[in-house]
């Protein structure tokens, strides 16, 4: 069997989205709008690191226009994508692109760095052709995150007690976790989990959300 | 669910068609129902349709490099005065129109990438009419080419910047032709050597972006694997086989794929990319920013 990583007829057929490059702009896109959901905020300040085909290219895909669309919440078929960065501009939102010579796995890699006030997010992504993402690090911990997976990421307080109330929702609704990752950036700081399930339930992200110093609940699939 | 031709061949014995296979494994795969999958598809489709309608009325791309020629090709058909077929031309136009719609930053679908979105589009809409094709027949057109792209995507690739562009429009073209094969009636054996002899004609094609833009030569590369889908489905159609297997011609591009320099995989370091004119349009579009 081979590395699967395509598994639905739609990441070959589709998606429909806004031109001219699937990996360049609809992924660019998707991986911003990720990064976007996980944050659960609009932050004041972000700066984007580009690799490789993403730092060579990014101009003439409208990499940039559309890793900014993705994080002002911005699904690759918005029509308003590209007009981003004028948007971002209007809301106070400060934007810097730099474009890495270093060499990383994927050739079309994103790290996209968050900040509000004191919180701070750091993610980076890969665009794998078609539209196709994946997320490997958040906050400097390696993750597989595969768009198509049934998958939760919390961010939360680091304190006592949040592994085992996120986790009893899960196991009180009948849902088995089959992969979980739990990291933070230092003790007593923010922390984040990511859970992959093998069933979808609506609600589950509201009773997530609920829990006390719980910051950002999201679902993606 | 298949990871091979091969086995994508056999397991569709047990099925109807390809495409109701496809539909199948989407449905166990998913929490979606197959009506509620090929509602999605038909929504695909639909876009599909409205961007070659956009490109053939005449469009313009973002920087000026490419546009209007879809129109250009239209009025050629129209005269009637031309070399190859009528068919064959028609999905060069349409394929065409889409990827001038996608260098405007217009609404396409990725088929499998949006640099390769005039290809599928292209030669559906050059055989609808004419194999009288209903609106569920379509859809199952787009189901059987997600079926042999998912194994090709899987097995090599479907990125210009992993693969070059034997992987783009190379895959589509291949997809293209397999669901060619199926619509006018051919066996599923038929379709996986009509992918078999389209990637083996676009093994090793480089993906060298001017300016670093899906334009040139991204546009007229959708011709080229629009033509080569209709011309792999007739051979396939007509008994011509393929020496070399077409899970081993997966391979192969992948191997070349590899071992392709970064120059060739969507850098706009090398090939086209790097000719004295595409430097000065470079220069010319971007400035020294």
């Amino acid at each position: 069997m081979p590395d699967v990583r395509f598994h639905s007829v739609f990441d070959i057929i589709g998606p429909v989205m806004v031109g001219p490059s699937s990996s360049h702009t609809a992924g660019a896109a998707r991986i911003g709008k990720v990064v976007h959901d996980i944050f659960g905020d609009t932050p004041e300040k972000i700066t984007v690191y580009l690799y490789e085909s993403f730092a060579k290219t990014y101009r003439g895909h409208g990499t940039d226009v559309a890793i900014i669309g993705g994080l002002l919440g911005m699904a690759p078929d918005d029509p308003r994508l590209p007009d981003s960065l004028k948007i971002a501009y209007d809301r106070g939102i400060t934007v810097g692109f730099v474009p890495k010579s270093d060499k990383v796995d994927h050739p079309n890699t994103a790290r996209i760095v968050l900040k509000k006030g004191d919180r701070k997010l750091e993610v980076t992504g890969v665009s794998i052709g078609g539209g196709n993402i994946q997320i490997t690090e958040i906050n400097g911990f390696k993750i597989t995150l595969s768009m198509g997976t049934p998958t939760y990421i919390t961010i939360h307080e680091d304190v006592p007690g949040m592994v085992a109330r996120v986790t009893r929702i899960f196991s009180e609704n009948n849902i088995n976790i089959g992969t979980m990752t739990v990291t933070r950036s230092a003790k007593g700081e923010k922390a984040i989990m990511v859970l992959e399930v093998d069933d979808y339930q609506p609600g589950i992200l509201d009773q997530l959300k609920q829990l006390p110093h719980m910051i950002n609940a999201t679902y993606f699939e | 669910m298949f990871y091979t031709i091969k086995e994508l061949v056999e397991q569709s014995a047990d099925y109807p068609s390809v495409a109701a296979m496809m539909v199948h494994m989407e449905v166990e795969n998913t929490t979606r129902s197959a009506d509620q999958i090929r509602h999605l598809m038909g929504k695909n489709l639909d876009v599909m349709v409205r961007s070659v309608k956009e490109g053939i009325a005449g469009v313009k791309s973002v920087t000026g490099l490419t546009g209007m020629e879809a129109k250009r090709m239209d009025q050629y058909l129209t005269a009637g005065d031309f070399l190859s077929g009528q068919p064959i031309l028609e999905a060069v136009r349409n394929a065409i129109a889409v990827n001038e719609v996608n260098a405007k930053m217009g609404l396409i679908c990725a088929t499998p990438t949006a640099g390769s979105a005039g290809v599928l589009a292209g030669v559906l809409l050059a055989v609808r009419e004419r194999l009288a094709m209903t609106r569920d027949q379509q859809i199952d057109f787009l189901f059987t080419a997600g079926a042999f792209g998912l194994v090709i995507a899987n097995n090599a690739g479907i990125a210009g910047a992993e693969g070059g562009c034997q992987e783009e429009v190379g895959s589509a073209s291949a997809m293209a032709a397999a669901a060619l094969v199926c619509a006018k009636g051919g066996t599923v054996v038929q379709a996986a050597n009509a992918v078999a002899m389209t990637l083996q004609n676009m093994l090793g094609l480089i993906c060298d972006p001017v300016a670093g833009l899906v334009e040139v030569p991204c546009v007229k590369r959708n011709a080229l694997g629009a033509s080569q889908a209709m011309i792999s489905a007739d051979m396939a159609l007509a008994g011509l086989k393929s020496v070399i297997p077409v899970d081993e011609t997966i391979e192969a591009m992948r191997r070349v794929g590899m071992q392709m320099p970064s120059a060739f995989k969507e850098t706009a370091e090398g090939g086209l990319a790097t000719t004295p004119t595409a430097l000065k349009l470079k220069q010319q579009i971007f400035g020294d920013r």
